[in-house]
Formats: structure tokens, sequence, C-alpha cells
């Protein structure tokens, strides 16, 4: 805080320090899934969820919010993407793409 | 100039005077709204985090909405024309009726979140009594702002509930806080001849009615958040009368810049 060199980078860095990070999904109405809309800082999840009324459904955006501590999240290691989604690349006959569709179905 | 201008009496107390009851009352309400969503826009591009920045931006915008509605209303029962606008940017300071609590400065960010929580709890045990008043405008108001408040007071109960519960230092400092900015609470219940009129036509609930909700749900969040609830000081301020403290006119200094120096400048 104190050296005036960048405090932006400086600001974020001791905000992460203090306080966790959480993923924030919102449903947009009901009946849709909860969708990730972004992320951010709060000391708890009782903030952490007002944090996320006033940042991300101020446009009436959701009707319900969920927040996930980031570091709660288990993710795929970028590294292994190759094993990990290439092999499904040439197999495209698992694509329902090979049927006729009839004209009255309107949203499948 | 002619000696009468400087002699005269100051703009304002005598304009209060030709105003309807239910104008004045309207624009207690109002102004409440309108100067502490000023004082919280202070905040905005200087708040702790950029998540209370928006928060408090957020409750800003809620209080000035509020006011718009109310000034409206109060413009439409004085029935000279004065629009929200005429209401919030060109009266004299002695015409704003909010209560001498909402125009003390920010200080930190603990003292901001006591002056807030006092507040909230107070519009919000007022509110749902005007959700159900004899006036279909202000109850349409109230109901709306009861959601408005709810919010705002778990916001700011939560942060007093931190602070105070905290560290030592952020203990202290809203502890400090609190007592300073206690004696401006008393006048928020404090009855005079507009209140009792008021009552009279079943529009203004009781000040002592207000005064106890507001005093439970105070209680419990003081005892959630360690602090100690400071003895009440005689009433000695009288801002919803039009009497300020020295702090109103820096407020309106920087409100009414643009509408004094650019008379209806549109955007």
């Amino acid at each position: 805080m104190s050296t005036p060199s960048d405090p932006q980078s400086e600001g974020a860095a001791a905000a992460s320090r203090e306080w966790p990070l959480y993923e924030i999904f919102i449903r947009a109405r009901g009946g849709l899934d909860h969708k990730h809309v972004g992320s951010l800082h709060a000391t708890d999840a009782r903030m952490a969820i007002e944090h996320a009324r006033d940042l991300y459904t101020r446009r009436q955006e959701g009707v319900s919010i969920w927040a996930v501590r980031s570091s709660d999240i288990v993710a795929t290691d970028p590294q292994e993407a190759e094993s990990l989604f290439e092999p499904a690349r040439d197999k495209i006959y698992r694509h329902p793409t090979f049927y006729d569709i009839p004209d009255e179905v309107k949203t499948l | 100039m002619s000696g009468a201008a400087l002699t005269a009496e100051p703009a304002g107390i005598s304009a209060l005077a030709g105003l309807p009851p239910l104008c004045r009352y309207a624009l207690r309400l109002g102004d409440l709204s309108l100067i502490l969503g000023q004082r919280l826009g202070e905040w905005v591009g200087h708040a702790p985090v950029l998540e209370e920045d928006l928060g408090l931006a957020n409750i800003a915008l809620d209080l000035i909405g509020q006011a718009r509605l109310l000034l409206t209303y109060a413009g439409e029962v004085e029935g000279r024309g004065r629009s929200e606008d005429d209401l919030a940017f060109l009266r004299e300071q002695g015409e704003y009726l909010n209560p001498t609590l909402v125009e003390q400065p920010n200080g930190d960010f603990g003292e901001t979140i006591v002056r807030q929580v006092l507040i909230d709890a107070f519009q919000l045990a007022l509110y749902e009594r005007l959700a159900s008043t004899a006036d279909e405008r202000i109850a349409a108001i109230a109901a709306k702002a009861v959601k408005e408040t709810r919010y705002h007071l778990r916001y700011s109960s939560s942060w007093l509930v931190r602070l105070g519960d905290g560290t030592p230092e952020s203990h202290a400092r809203v502890q400090s806080s609190l007592n300073r900015l206690w004696r401006y609470t008393t006048e928020l219940f404090e009855e005079d001849d507009l209140d009792r009129d008021m009552i009279a036509r079943g529009i203004a609930p009781r000040p002592a009615d207000v005064r106890s909700a507001w005093s439970i749900c105070i209680d419990s969040i003081l005892a959630e958040a360690t602090l100690e609830r400071p003895r009440d000081a005689p009433y000695s301020w009288f801002g919803k009368r039009g009497e300020h403290s020295e702090h109103l006119g820096y407020i309106l200094t920087d409100m009414q810049y643009l509408q004094r120096a650019y008379p209806g400048a549109r955007w």
C-alpha cells in the first residue's frame, strides 16, 4: 500500500492475501441452471452472497445465487488437456447429428 | 447591497412555514434519503475494496430512488409546480428537513457503517409502519422502501458485527464512532407539532412505537457485535426542523453546484 509503483496489482494482491476468492453462480430464472458469472473476494460465506448480490444481480440478472470457495473447486489440469479431451475429437458418431429432425420439433 | 438583505431571516425558515404539513412530512422522509444517499456517494472510488465500493453505491442509489419519489410527492402536495429536481437542488440549507445524523461526515469505513446501522434500523421500523398508512402514495413508497431497507440493514449490520467482534482495533474504532454518533439518534424519535398532526391524520406512526422497534433491533445487533449501547443524550439537534449542523452546507455546495452554476442544465 505504501509504495506508489502499481497500486492496482498491489491492492489486488493485498485483497487476495486477506480475503478468499469465491466463484459466483447465478440462476437467471426459475427452472434454469445456475451459470458461472465471475468471482469476487469476501471474508466469509455471508459476505460472498452479499457481494454477489451487489455485483452480479444489480440489473435483475437472477433469482438465486450460489457462492463456492474457489479453493474448493477441483479442476482439470490444462497440461492434461490433450489426453483428456483430444481422444473424443474423431468420434463424431457420438453426436446425434445423423437423425432427421421433424419440422414440428422446434426446441431440440 | 441593501441592509435588508443582511438583516432578513435566513432564507428557508420562513419558506418552510408556508408549506402544507404533508409536504413538510414528505420532505422529512425524502431529505433523509437524499442527504444520506449523497453522503454514501462520496465513497464511490474510495471504498476499501471494489466489492464494498459497489455495495455502498447500490445503497446510495436505493436511497436516491426513495428521495425522488418522496420529493416528487412533496412537490405535488405543495401544488406550486416544483419538481423533484427543484426541491433537491434549489432549496436553501434551512429548508432541508433531514435528521442531523445523516449529514454527519463519513469518517472511516467503520463510522459510515455505524451511521448506516442506526439509520437503516430507523428507516426499517418507520417504513414498516408507513406501509399501512392512510396516505396511499406514502404507503406505496414505503412498501417499496421496506424491501430495500431490509437489505441495507442486512449489509450494514453484518459489517458492524464483523468490526465490533473483530480485532481490538476495529472494536475500539466502531465503539468510539457509536459513542460519537449516538447523540444524534434522540432527534429521530422526538415528537413535534408536525408529527402530532400527521399522527392525528393517520399518516405517521407514533415516534415512541418506532423507537421501541428500533431499540430492540439495535440492541440485538450491538449484542452480537459486542458493542456497548451509549447513554441517551438530551435532544439538542433539530435537523428535521431545518436547523442543521455545520456539515450540511458543504454537502449542498457539492450537490447543488451544477444546478446553481448552470440553471436548468440537462444531460
